[in-house]
């Protein structure tokens, strides 16, 4: 079976459906997939809910999708840099669950470990364990959170060969091997796609049973608080 | 004198010991890299996907794929390594990290943190900070004592939503070094010309002996 495709346009072709539910790999604008994302605004699909530890930045990464009013529903742990993601969330025009960093990629590695459910020390006593299941292993309380599954999930990598095996960048790794997981259909854009054994073998960080499409697309990789010191 | 926000993080660089893994929060405690003793083996961890955190990069360095848990970019070191997220709450969740120093609008006398919400007010969300305060193996905060208004930070019972539960070991105001002991609040320590009385004035918290 040929997992390699064109372009993100491509390579999207017949999954996307109004009210699905993507899981998208990248913290802040650093390892997002960036050109799946254009290719998705440019498709119109609405009613996403969409799993990403952020929801981007006005006019970039997810940001693109609030411009049209495409997302439903946001499963983050930080939203604070998109304008207009505050502006439709204050309107009722877009829910967001707050999920903490760590219960949130977790609950991805669950989903797509094929664990319905775990318990976790985070969040008991508070908001976020409100509602739940809570239980106590060996004096100590921890809440049941569930495992997170998507009907795609959509990750950016460094490098990918033709088989899906992906190799990730530094921190552009992040929350990609968990979406890729957690995706019933996983699409992967990758900066440099390359024929079945060049990539070392010993440093796949994701198998290609995962991914069951994968292109080559230019990132522009912008970034968002461009610290330096002198030199 | 109380201390300033760079005396409160020189203070706390005394809460790191040799060979510590050490995640520290944004504001004031990032100042605390600034004062980690030459002799001392730290290693930083960023949860973004990082351990061995370096100094921001020079204009050369610059590198969109290396950032921190703030977005910031920042450089390598030998010692780094890379991983997933779900690998770097497996290492805060699992009790592998010795300290985190956090930023708090709040603790309570029972070590309840709460550091991320105000009702009314736009929720960004709680990124790593929930996950950090149950996992870390000690937590130290580094606040001011006093909020804006001049009201006590340090309170019988937080009024802001909680990040934890019991999870904080011990506060670092500008006035002072408190650990939260049975009963409330004990005093480690107090910055120069800080008396016990204006504590006792400053602070909702029972302050224990």
């Amino acid at each position: 079976m040929k997992k390699v495709y064109s372009a993100a346009k491509s390579a999207l072709d017949g999954l996307l459906f109004d009210g699905m539910t993507i899981a998208a790999g990248g913290f802040g604008l650093c390892g997002i997939p960036e050109n799946l994302i254009q290719s998705i605004k440019e498709s119109g699909v609405k009613n996403l809910t969409i799993a990403s530890n952020n929801a981007g930045v006005d006019g970039f990464g997810l940001g693109l999708l609030l411009q049209d009013m495409q997302v439903k529903k946001m499963i983050s742990s930080y939203v604070g840099e998109n304008d207009l993601f505050m502006q439709q969330y204050l309107a009722g025009d877009l829910e967001i669950e707050f999920n903490p960093q760590g219960t949130l990629a977790e609950r991805l590695r669950a989903g797509g470990a094929g664990i319905p459910g775990f318990y976790t020390a985070t969040g008991v006593g508070t908001k976020i364990a409100e509602g739940k299941e809570l239980k106590e292993f060996d004096g100590k309380t921890y809440v049941l959170e569930r495992g997170l599954k998507a009907d795609l999930a959509i990750v950016k990598a460094w490098k990918g060969d033709e088989q899906g095996n992906l190799t990730y960048r530094k921190t552009a790794m992040n929350f990609n091997p968990e979406c890729a997981t957690a995706g019933t259909v996983t699409v992967a854009e990758v900066e440099e796609l390359v024929p079945v054994g060049a990539l070392d073998k010993m440093s796949i960080h994701t198998p290609g049973v995962y991914v069951q499409r994968i292109f080559e697309g230019k990132h522009e990789k912008r970034i968002e608080q461009r610290t330096t010191r002198a030199a | 004198m109380p201390w300033d926000r760079n005396q409160m993080a020189e203070r706390a660089a005394l809460e790191l010991e040799d060979g510590f893994y050490v995640n520290l929060g944004i504001g004031i405690p990032t100042l605390v890299s600034n004062y980690v003793p030459e002799d001392y083996d730290i290693t930083l961890q960023s949860e973004n996907g990082m351990l061995g955190m370096g100094a921001f990069p020079t204009e050369d360095e610059i590198d969109p794929d290396l950032i921190n848990a703030g977005k910031q970019t920042v450089t390598e070191l030998e010692r780094t390594s890379y991983f997933s997220s779900s690998q770097s709450f497996a290492m805060i969740r699992g009790g592998h990290i010795n300290l985190s120093i956090l930023g708090a609008m709040e603790v309570s006398e029972t070590g309840d943190l709460a550091n991320w919400m105000i009702p009314g007010r736009l929720v960004k969300g709680m990124g790593g900070a929930m996950d950090l305060v149950a996992g870390v193996q000690r937590i130290v905060v580094i606040m001011d004592h006093a909020n804006k208004a001049g009201e006590s930070k340090l309170l019988k019972k937080c009024s802001l939503p909680l990040t934890g539960q019991g999870v904080v070991d011990r506060v670092i105001t500008n006035l002072g070094v408190f650990d939260i002991v049975e009963g409330g609040l004990r005093v480690v320590e107090l910055a120069p010309e800080v008396t016990m009385d204006e504590v006792h004035e400053k602070t909702e918290a029972a302050i224990v002996t």
